[in-house]
């Protein structure tokens, strides 16, 4: 399903990061970045909670608002019963929406607020998504300081929390259209790599998209993949080719820039919900703001990944969703 | 597209791990390891002057203490990185286990966090442990009689 907007601007965004990402070759974009995993918390989990709080604090403070004249929050992570956003959402007492769509809600948030703006449901929206490293590998993995071997093939969940302020006010970066995906599930059973798992969503939903709005691949400056890794990023182009006939060019996968691969132990790249906005949040948007390129497709891509239906010998389900961002002319 | 086809691309572009090089590093280290328990019993043997049984017991004491206070200092995670089963299958794997389970559900309480997550990576070791000493007890006991 492809949406479009008419009066939905991206005006400001925020992001806070880990250790890893500091370091990483964005690590000077990021308008504050915690030099270890805790924050001054007590838990992994409250120290993800607080990077949701900490990056709405700095994203009304660039706006110039105060919490009550927020009309809803959208906020998602990787977390049971999404406990990061609904902390975080009862401190700061704004009308709130919790999404999971595993590493896609970022895009689904903005999908959702863009809806709400437009259609006049609400004036303003701040779409926020988390994600910590240590708190998905106790949630998903092993304990952290196991540190059990992982094949090279696997992702590192980024740390980070991210917010985006939609509204009508005409500044910052048109929203113009979204596509929200199907789920696909291609049998692949193997935890460790979600690259594989993801592409064909991210593939479909690309296809989709460029067929309902009419559009050519070139006609996007840069189509930006979640979180596929560096051999996701050949699956899918791969994939792409063979399925649909398309040559991605100007292509890029969020994961396999937000590290520096070689000199990192980041296995093939970054992942969870907040890598994705973390590039494009700086790196991306900063470019759109001087002019470089002009239009954006994010595809954030999700594993639907849970435990137990692992254990149950059941195949990995995935999805991805677009939206395309426009320069104000 | 068919999941077979699929599944074939994942294939094609997904890497292989090096098994020979993890298996060489686990041989040395595991190996490596094997050395160091057999020296601590020649020391303990010699120096507190004890039979060689009793002094298996102190060079068991020993690694586990290691393997713990390691994984609590934040090194052995680094160290199991690298050796993988080298480190994972002698005892210093077990000790390890327990370890980072406990040091990761402490915050959750000392009964429902510590007591029923310690064993959450080693439970299975502990239960597959009973059941194959029963098995191969019995198997013992038919073929080559009490």
């Amino acid at each position: 399903m492809t949406n479009y907007y008419n009066n939905v601007f991206l005006n400001m965004v925020s992001t806070v990061s880990g250790p890893y990402e500091a370091n990483g070759p964005f690590g000077k974009l990021y308008d504050k970045s915690y030099s270890d995993f805790y924050f001054g918390e007590k838990t992994f989990e409250q120290a993800e909670s607080r990077m949701i709080d900490e990056s709405i604090d700095i994203l009304l403070n660039k706006i110039g608002k105060t919490r009550f004249q927020i009309d809803l929050l959208i906020s998602g992570d990787l977390m049971n019963q999404l406990v990061s956003s609904n902390y975080a959402a009862s401190r700061l007492g704004i009308p709130f929406l919790g999404i999971y769509n595993a590493c896609a809600s970022s895009v689904e948030g903005l999908i959702i607020g863009a809806n709400m703006v437009e259609h006049r449901c609400c004036n303003n929206v701040i779409c926020s998504v988390s994600s910590h490293n240590n708190s998905a590998e106790k949630q998903f993995r092993y304990p952290v300081e196991y540190g059990g071997p992982k094949p090279r093939y696997t992702t590192f969940t980024t740390t980070g929390g991210c917010s985006a302020y939609l509204s009508r006010d005409k500044k910052g970066i048109r929203i113009d259209s979204s596509t929200i995906g199907t789920v696909c599930d291609m049998g692949i059973k193997d935890v460790y790599n979600m690259g594989g798992v993801m592409a064909c969503a991210c593939g479909d939903t690309i296809y989709k998209h460029l067929m309902n709005t009419k559009r050519e691949v070139g006609y996007y400056d840069l189509i930006l993949s979640g979180d596929l890794g560096i051999y996701g990023k050949k699956i899918l182009t791969h994939y792409m080719k063979t399925e649909y006939n398309v040559d991605l060019k100007n292509y890029d996968d969020a994961a396999s820039m937000i590290f520096d691969i070689d000199s990192q132990p980041v296995y093939a790249g970054g992942s969870g919900p907040a890598c994705l906005p973390l590039v494009a949040y700086s790196y991306v948007i900063n470019k759109m703001k001087k002019g470089e390129i002009n239009r954006v497709l994010l595809v954030a891509t999700g594993a639907l990944m849970n435990t137990s239906m692992v254990n149950q010998k059941l195949s990995i389900p995935s999805i991805a969703h677009a939206i395309s961002l426009e320069v104000i002319k | 597209m068919e999941k077979r086809k699929y599944q074939g691309i994942v294939k094609k572009y997904t890497p292989k791990e090096n098994r020979m090089y993890n298996s060489l590093v686990a041989f040395f280290v595991g190996g490596f390891m094997g050395v160091l328990g057999e020296v601590l019993i020649e020391l303990y043997s010699y120096f507190f002057n004890i039979p060689t049984k009793e002094a298996s017991v102190f060079m068991i004491v020993t690694l586990i203490f290691l393997g713990c206070f390691l994984t609590c200092l934040g090194f052995f995670d680094r160290f199991v990185h690298f050796a993988k089963c080298g480190l994972i299958v002698p005892i210093t794997g077990f000790a390890h286990a327990m370890q980072s389970a406990a040091l990761e559900y402490r915050k959750e309480g000392i009964v429902m966090g510590l007591g029923s997550n310690i064993f959450k990576l080693s439970g299975s070791v502990i239960m597959l442990g009973v059941v194959s000493a029963y098995v191969f007890g019995l198997l013992r006991l038919f073929i080559m009689g009490a």
